[in-house]
């Protein structure tokens, strides 16, 4: 069950740094300080950060990033990285074409 | 934080965030608790349709007025890009019985004062080229269209709590508790009672349990149903996209990925202790099939996730939007069925109007909580 979060708790407001530019997400091209500001206005899991600015959507569905992306979440929040809840994984495993994908049952010809 | 508010609100997908949104704008103080996370339900996980056409006649005053009055305009009230497209609805026909069933459903909505006509497969190939020759008609609605869910439902979140609103997620409700007559306290599971004047079910499926406590029961079943979506494809078109059969449904999205919801036809047989959500292991596959049947040029394009939700069914598929006599204070907002995201901004607005006795933006007569009666 997910821990009580009272939403409106102040984070003490965003501040930008120097390295706000870096892209975090590759797929998607997703800058650390869009995540940072994402946190600030209200997002404070992982996927409503994911469902807001698209991290961890792309190809790799966060394969890649999702660890950097929780460490900046959970910095930007005071809290430990193991505190936060990961993104649901989904099926299918690797991006899969749609002929391939539809093709599990017999053809009846 | 305070646990009194005028208006507490239960749940927070688009319903409840829109509410507490135009509440905050008459000024009106609101509490919003969510047992999970922001629209963690239905309102991240549907296909993203703001369309009229095809719907109910009880719940289409809604969206035709959110989509005249409000959709166009959300994405700079909410300082945020909803991704919304307003570029018509086309809802695919291949043989003559689907033909009969969107003539029904045209004549239906055009008596109830929609601009949607039925027109030819060469027609629909004309606003839409990559449709294969075996459409032979279709339906089609102008004004309609489809915005990105996930964003929608948060930027209504973040636009709410910028402006006062306070949230708390992990708050699972338990109980409405009565105080002099009037619905008043509402307990959690971690032992907390927030007060309010007036108290918004918005909670999906979990409204049923809740209305309960305080002897209201209304026809909700969860539902499953599923959605998926591709790598980024070049830009083709923005229209809605539905069949006749309903067996698949979806757009392309700004990032280019197309968002295709569908079903099986065994979602009514999900097994019970599937409360999680987990995806099927068969529908994401169907749904392909129908997709491609009408779009074979998107045979090639990859699925990068599939993914599934419960919709809160309502015995008559319209949703409850209305004050419960016997519990003075309460207000029902739920069995939504699948089709609460576009009309989510106009349940919002009606949901603030109810709290403050305002006339409301158009007549709901028909979405009372007390409708439902036994054969005679």
């Amino acid at each position: 069950m997910a821990a009580i979060l009272d939403r409106n708790d102040d984070l003490g407001g965003f501040r930008p740094e120097p390295d706000d530019n870096l892209i975090i997400c590759r797929c998607e091209e997703v800058t650390k300080g869009e995540i940072r500001r994402a946190v600030h206005e209200g997002m404070r899991t992982m996927t409503e950060v994911r469902r807001f600015l698209r991290v961890g959507m792309g190809l790799c569905q966060g394969g890649t990033c999702g660890r950097i992306v929780k460490g900046i979440i959970a910095k930007e929040m005071g809290v430990k990285p193991s505190e936060l809840s990961e993104c649901t994984s989904r099926g299918p495993a690797r991006p899969i074409e749609m002929r391939i994908f539809g093709n599990e049952v017999a053809d009846d010809e | 934080m305070s646990k009194n508010a005028e208006v507490v609100i239960i749940g927070a997908g688009i319903t409840g965030c829109a509410a507490a949104y135009y509440l905050a704008k008459k000024g009106v103080s609101v509490i919003v608790l969510e047992s999970t996370m922001i629209g963690h339900g239905g309102s991240s996980r549907n296909g993203g349709g703001v369309r009229q056409s095809a719907r109910d006649v009880r719940e289409l005053p809604i969206a035709m007025y959110a989509i005249e009055h409000l959709w166009p305009y959300l994405s700079e009230e909410l300082d945020c890009d909803i991704e919304y497209h307003k570029d018509g609805n086309l809802r695919l026909a291949k043989t003559e019985g689907h033909i009969k069933i969107l003539q029904n459903l045209v004549d239906a909505s055009v008596a109830a004062g929609l601009d949607v006509r039925m027109i030819s497969g060469d027609e629909a190939r004309q606003i839409c080229p990559y449709m294969s020759e075996e459409v032979i008609a279709a339906s089609w609605c102008p004004t309609d269209g489809h915005a990105n869910p996930m964003v929608t439902t948060l930027a209504f979140y973040r636009k709410a709590r910028s402006m006062g609103v306070q949230f708390i997620t992990g708050e699972e409700v338990v109980e409405i508790r009565k105080d002099k007559g009037r619905a008043r306290k509402v307990l959690t599971k971690a032992g907390n009672c927030y007060e309010g004047e007036t108290i918004i079910l918005a909670a999906g499926f979990a409204s049923r349990a809740i209305a309960n406590t305080v002897g209201i029961d209304v026809p909700l079943i969860r539902q499953n149903l599923e959605c998926l979506v591709t790598e980024a494809q070049p830009p083709m078109f923005w229209q809605m996209l539905g069949t006749a059969e309903a067996d698949f449904y979806g757009h392309q999205s700004k990032h280019g990925s197309f968002v295709f919801g569908g079903s099986s036809g065994l979602e009514m047989f999900v097994k019970n202790d599937n409360t999680a959500g987990e995806s099927t292991s068969i529908t994401a596959a169907s749904v392909c099939r129908g997709i491609m049947k009408y779009f074979p040029s998107l045979a090639d394009a990859k699925i990068v996730r599939h993914w599934s939700g419960f919709m809160d069914a309502c015995a008559d598929h319209v949703p409850i939007i209305d004050k419960v006599d016997e519990v003075p204070g309460l207000i029902l907002a739920c069995g939504f069925t699948g089709h609460g995201f576009g009309i989510g901004p106009g349940s919002g607005l009606i949901l603030s109007q109810m709290v403050l006795g305002e006339k409301l933006c158009v007549d709901i007569p028909d979405l009372k909580y007390d409708r439902f009666k036994a054969k005679a």
